[in-house]
């Protein structure tokens, strides 16, 4: 399986709420960053945490500015991220 | 989930035991081998071993560089490992700069680097600490007595995957006579985390 993304990408965060597990935190839902990095390939726990298959897939750093997430602050936060959590941003969405 | 780990920590101790028991019955695991397995990771698990890494960092540029691009790969120079859990966990190693400072936390639970930096202080897996320092890192920072130059911008790193984090403090001025036993002797704890200068 290819990657679906590169440093450097504009990405953005699945806004939906789970009734399971997930590792994507809720304060960083709907929200548009930047991947910094590949960590490895690692299986969805959303997935292995309801005994359901899953297949490794990539999970990227992806660092997002404070404002993004908050509203407010001058700081960024890096988080890892699964693949399944992200898809491309859109680029009027990226200013 | 991201719980409160001051909860009920008795009922979580009896599940833990109780799912114990049932791996035992079932002859999935054998009680002795996990107690060596524990005590022997924990005996080798100290902060220590992460300030050992940045006072070789300090002083050997070549490591460094290598300890940045991949953590898992430079470790065995030292002896050291992120292995001795059920799988070996990927830690990145974060670089303190003129202009960037890097803080470490896990918000949805307490994930750590135990092996190098031991088990984890109390305030690192309170809610206050979890959530509070994603949204205003410089006040959290001002709690510890870390006045950081508002012109250096923070990066605060969720360990929300398999990655475990660790920083890289800025080496002190007026060290250049000091060897790696006396640099490593400088390294604190929190200064691994972010939430100290060094």
């Amino acid at each position: 399986m290819t990657d679906l993304f590169r440093p450097g990408d504009r990405v953005r965060t699945s806004r939906i709420d789970p009734p399971h597990h997930t590792r994507l935190p809720r304060y960083a839902r709907g929200a548009t960053g930047t991947v910094v990095e590949r960590e490895g390939s690692y299986p969805l726990p959303d997935r292995r945490a309801r005994q359901l298959p899953a297949e490794p897939e990539p999970v990227y750093a992806v660092r997002f500015a404070a404002r993004e997430l908050f509203g407010e602050g001058d700081h960024t936060v890096t988080l890892d991220l699964w693949e399944s959590y992200l898809c491309p941003a859109a680029t009027e969405e990226t200013k | 989930m991201s719980g409160e780990h001051a909860g009920p920590a008795a009922t979580v101790a009896a599940r833990v035991r109780h799912l114990e028991a049932l791996l035992e019955q079932r002859g999935l695991v054998d009680s002795r081998e996990l107690d060596r397995a524990l005590e022997a990771f924990l005996a080798r698990a100290s902060p220590a071993n992460g300030a050992h890494v940045v006072a070789r960092a300090w002083l050997d540029e070549g490591f460094r560089a290598r300890l940045l691009a991949d953590a898992n790969a430079a470790l065995p120079e030292l002896g050291l490992s992120m292995g001795g859990g059920l799988q070996e966990q990927r830690l990145k190693v974060v670089e303190n700069t003129e202009g960037r400072h890097n803080v470490i936390v896990c918000t949805l639970c307490s994930c750590y680097p135990i092996a190098l930096l031991g088990p984890s202080p109390t305030w690192y897996k309170s809610q206050a600490y979890r959530s509070r320092v994603v949204r205003d890192p410089r006040a959290v920072l001002r709690e510890f007595g870390f006045a950081l130059d508002p012109a250096v911008q923070i990066n605060v790193w969720d360990a929300s995957a398999e990655s475990r984090y660790m920083v890289l403090p800025r080496r002190p001025a007026g060290t250049e006579d000091l060897d790696e036993r006396a640099l490593a002797a400088r390294v604190t704890r929190n200064g691994l985390i972010g939430v100290a200068p060094v």
